[in-house]
């Protein structure tokens, strides 16, 4: 089993300008292999600060990460990771972005082909495999980038604001795939997102941060993400619990920012 | 062959026009139809258009055309020829005109006695500083008074000589009577046959030796040449007319004793101080000098001349009037300079002189294109055989020699020596043995191409890694910046003396020199591209698993390329200008040794072939990158 564990993790940035930063204070959880996260919190509350401790780019200041009962020590295989905007080499094709991870491992040439089919169909780009990625639209590349993600064949996918750039409807249908890639190949899924309505249908389990220092406020465990599944995701949003809920966490963060607001 | 290239010249300068105009109406048109060109600002209004670069390149070949008066030889080459001998009257009536205020402001005279009356006066503010005591001082400005005399005798009408004033109208009259022939159509008469034989025998205007014919081939020439002849003559003997008179010269006379006098009075004076000495020296050399210019005679009363400057008026305004045509279409057709002439021959002035006629360049870079003539017995570019073997002893070295075990042979008791396998091994080495020999290219432009691709070669293989490190690791970048920086910023020139001395004027130095400018600016550009890597492009390298060397390579060196090849563009640039330098400082091939050489013997055609050659290098150097560019990396700007 490769559960993600989390004891106690602590991080102090040192500013240019002298004095320091508590970007994530006392920060303890376990997320089981297959389990889908959704986290939430105020701009500046250290999400993708964690998200870039658990992929390894920085080393945390204070605390144990454990992934699958090894300690976390710099970026790994084992952890995909999908960026804001793409972060897509603009001088390789579709094919060969997607591609990279296995090129990397020196995969059959042959075997890589079909892969990358594979991959391209899932995310609904087939036939797009030998376009320059610069000339896509950014939903196409958000998809390129998750496909990229996957077909390393991570234990754990990290997404921070995936779909933040994207437009209502685009948006929408990424989230039903990343759904349909959740439920298909049982990954475990940490997604980093700025709205609630997204963090509600994208959680099995939700964490909303607050900030200074950076924590986890409170968890929840919320059934839409397994609704979402089966329904469409419009019927799920309809539903009062949904929007229950929604109020409660918007209050929630709306108090978080009146309150910085008020400190400065 | 002249009238010929004139033909061609007449019918690319009509084509250009042309061209240009068309070129510029389609231009016009597309503006105000294409839908691009109705944002401001849209880059792809700048992509240009065929017939932008034809209206700019036919503009450009036309103005070079019309100020090098190409165009004037081709429609109209007699015209030359008959701007001689016009100028040949100009030249030879020009020493009686300094006498009047034509071209300039005063009278010769009164120029004269302004400066002579400047003179005395000078003298006479710092007649104290002689040290003279009151009778020597009465006597100084004595002498300083009659030379005042002596000049306004001379001005005084009362005193001009009856032969002077005959004299003086004689001029005058020679003048009025070569006027009024100008006038006359018949005027000089039908040509000798001495003189149609000349003009026959004189070659065309452009021809390699004489700029421009000197003889008069047409109507209108052989009357101002005629003229000319009449006028020099004139002129000549009003040079000889001097104004003097018997009291004039008496008092010349006198004038001459007294200063004697005075400057034995100087020379018997005791306890002079050494000032006061060379003051009275001064003093009386600058009267001396004064008499004498006075002696000369060449002031007159001011009414004795107006006779002679009316004539002038009249014989330059007839001439003018002579002219005709051919003076209009000087104007129009030969911009910024004239025809002059000289006591024997007739030159191009201006523009139309340093600025050689395109057909005459084309001539030249095709004529020295030719590799049997060449540059200083050395082709422009050409190819020549190189034995194999040479190769091959460049290549191997000599040491393998002596790593061959034995001993070389020596000579036996019949005095003869046989080689053995050390000897082959050697001969090898020093690649002296026969095989076949292949073509390689070889003159003053492959080689200058050579160095500065040496030179490129070197900066980007030693520069990129180098600046890719420096951009990734601290290490790198604080070992290596002060190196690089304390050298980039000296002008590569300033280091030429110095490199030249210690790798020799010929290929390494320059290829040094070159490598040392490409390599700082490949370090500076190849640095720039890797510290600009989106922090997330490496991190999701990282994340699918790849080794920091595979980051290099597949993520920072791509990502890095953009500047690379700007880098690339800059610095061949940068390299075609030190080299040009570099050869012209020192060396005996290449196209910078050409353009010195030619601007030592001002050959203007010469220092214009190197100029377009290089110009085309340029910009075929620049098109390369351009499509490399485009090639290699599309998605510039677009990431
Ligand atoms: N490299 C760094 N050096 C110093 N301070 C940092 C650094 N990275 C982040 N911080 C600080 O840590 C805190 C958390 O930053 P983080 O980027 O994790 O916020 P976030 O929750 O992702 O915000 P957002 O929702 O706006 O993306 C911020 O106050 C930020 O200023
Ligand atoms: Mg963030």
């Amino acid at each position: 089993m490769s559960d993600l564990v989390s004891d106690n993790l602590n991080m102090v940035f040192n500013v240019s300008t002298g004095g320091t930063v508590h970007a994530l204070k006392d920060v303890s959880f376990t997320l089981k292999q297959g389990e889908l996260l959704s986290v939430l919190g105020p701009s500046g509350c250290g999400k993708t600060t964690l998200l870039n401790i658990i992929a390894g780019f920085i080393r945390p200041t204070g605390g144990k990460l454990e992934l699958g009962g090894e300690e976390i020590d710099g970026p790994g295989v084992n952890r995909g990771m999908v960026f804001q905007q793409g972060a897509l080499f603009e001088w390789l094709t579709v094919a060969e972005n997607v591609a990279f991870g296995l090129e990397i491992k020196k995969t059959d040439p042959d075997v890589i082909n079909k892969k990358v089919e594979e991959w391209l169909e899932i995310v609904g780009l087939a036939g797009f495999g030998h376009v320059p990625t610069y000339q896509l639209s950014g939903g196409m590349q958000q998809r390129i980038a998750l496909a990229r993600c996957l077909i390393n064949d991570p234990d754990l996918i990290l997404m921070d604001e995936p779909l933040g750039a994207l437009d209502a409807l685009t948006r929408e249908k990424m989230q039903s795939l990343v759904l349909k890639i959740w439920k298909e190949t049982g990954k475990t899924i940490m997604i980093i997102t700025h709205s609630v309505e997204e963090a509600l249908l994208l959680g099995e389990r939700l964490f909303v941060m607050a900030p200074r220092p950076g924590r986890l406020h409170k968890e929840y465990r919320l059934p839409f993400a397994e609704q979402g599944l089966t329904q469409d995701l419009r019927d799920v949003k309809a539903t009062e619990e949904f929007g229950e809920t929604r109020e409660e966490i918007l209050t929630m963060i709306w108090n978080m920012e009146e309150e910085i607001m008020g400190q400065v | 062959m002249s009238g010929y290239s004139g033909f061609i010249v007449g019918f690319l300068f009509i084509a250009l026009i042309i061209a240009c105009i068309c070129a510029t109406i389609y231009g016009r048109k597309l503006i105000r139809t294409e839908k691009t060109d109705a944002v401001f600002g849209n880059p792809t209004k700048a992509l240009g258009g065929w017939h932008w670069v034809v209206t700019g390149v036919s503009f450009i070949l036309l103005s070079w055309f019309y100020f090098s008066w190409d165009a004037a030889r081709a429609f109209n080459p007699k015209s030359a020829n008959e701007l001689c001998q016009i100028a040949k009257l100009d030249y030879a009536v020009n020493p009686i005109r300094t006498v009047f205020p034509i071209d300039d402001n005063y009278l010769r005279g009164t120029r004269l006695l302004q400066r002579e009356e400047a003179q005395l006066a000078g003298l006479e503010g710092n007649i104290d500083s002689l040290g003279l005591n009151d009778d020597k001082k009465a006597y100084a400005l004595l002498i300083i008074e009659s030379m005042r005399d002596a000049m306004t005798s001379l001005a005084s009408a009362e005193n001009l000589d009856a032969a002077t004033t005959q004299k003086l109208a004689g001029i005058e009259e020679r003048i009025n009577t070569l006027t009024d022939n100008m006038a006359d159509a018949a005027f000089p008469g039908a040509p000798t046959a001495k003189q149609i034989e000349l003009a026959e025998n004189q070659g065309h205007w452009g021809d390699p030796l004489n700029e421009i014919p000197l003889h008069p081939a047409s109507p209108r020439g052989y009357k101002f040449d005629a003229a000319a002849k009449e006028m020099r003559s004139i002129a000549r003997d009003f040079g000889r007319i001097r104004n003097t008179n018997a009291a004039f010269l008496a008092q010349i006379e006198e004038q001459k004793s007294r200063l004697k006098t005075f400057n034995q009075l100087t020379e018997s004076a005791t306890g002079l101080s050494d000032n006061e000495i060379s003051e009275r020296k001064d003093f009386s050399k600058t009267l001396t000098r004064v008499l004498r210019r006075i002696d000369d005679g060449l002031v007159f009363p001011p009414t004795a001349l107006t006779g002679i400057e009316a004539a002038l008026i009249a014989l330059d305004k007839e001439q003018r009037n002579q002219q005709g045509a051919v003076s209009l279409y000087a104007s129009l057709m030969m911009p910024g300079g004239s025809i002059d002439a000289g006591a024997s021959n007739c030159s191009e002035q201006g523009s139309g002189r340093w600025l050689p006629k395109p057909s005459d360049t084309i001539a030249t870079l095709a004529r020295i294109s030719d590799p049997d003539i060449g540059y200083k017995g050395f082709p422009l570019l050409w190819y020549k055989m190189k034995p194999v073997s040479e190769m091959i002893g460049f290549i191997v070295p000599d040491f393998i020699v002596s790593l061959v075990p034995g001993e070389f042979p020596r000579h036996d008791e019949s005095g003869l020596t046989t080689g053995n396998f050390k000897t082959s091994v050697y001969n090898f080495a020093t690649g002296n043995f026969d095989l076949f020999s292949v073509p390689v290219p070889a003159g003053h432009v492959w080689d200058s191409l050579l160095r500065v691709l040496a030179g490129l070669f070197f900066g980007i293989i030693l520069g990129v890694p180098l600046g890719l490190f420096m951009g990734l690791s601290r290490f790198c970048k604080g070992f290596f910046d002060p190196l690089i920086e304390l050298y980039r910023p000296v002008p590569p020139l300033a280091w030429a003396p110095l490199i030249l001395t210690i790798f020799g004027i010929n290929d390494d130095g320059k290829i040094f020199l070159l490598f040392m400018v490409a390599f700082a600016i490949m370090v500076i550009s190849a640095r720039t591209g890797a510290t600009g890597t989106a922090l997330s492009k490496i991190h999701a390298a990282h994340s699918l698993g790849a080794s920091n060397r595979q980051i290099l390579r597949r993520v920072i060196l791509p990502n890095s390329l953009p500047e690379i090849l700007t880098g690339i563009r800059i610095a061949i640039g940068v390299c075609w200008g030190t080299l040009v330098a570099a050869e012209m400082l020192a060396g005996t091939t290449g196209i910078g040794f050409v353009e010195n050489v030619a601007r030592k013997q001002s050959d203007y055609e010469i220092i214009w072939t190197t100029i377009i050659i290089l110009g085309l290098l340029g910009l075929i150097f620049d098109l390369i990158m351009r499509w490399v560019i485009n090639k290699v990396i599309p998605w510039r700007g677009k990431g």
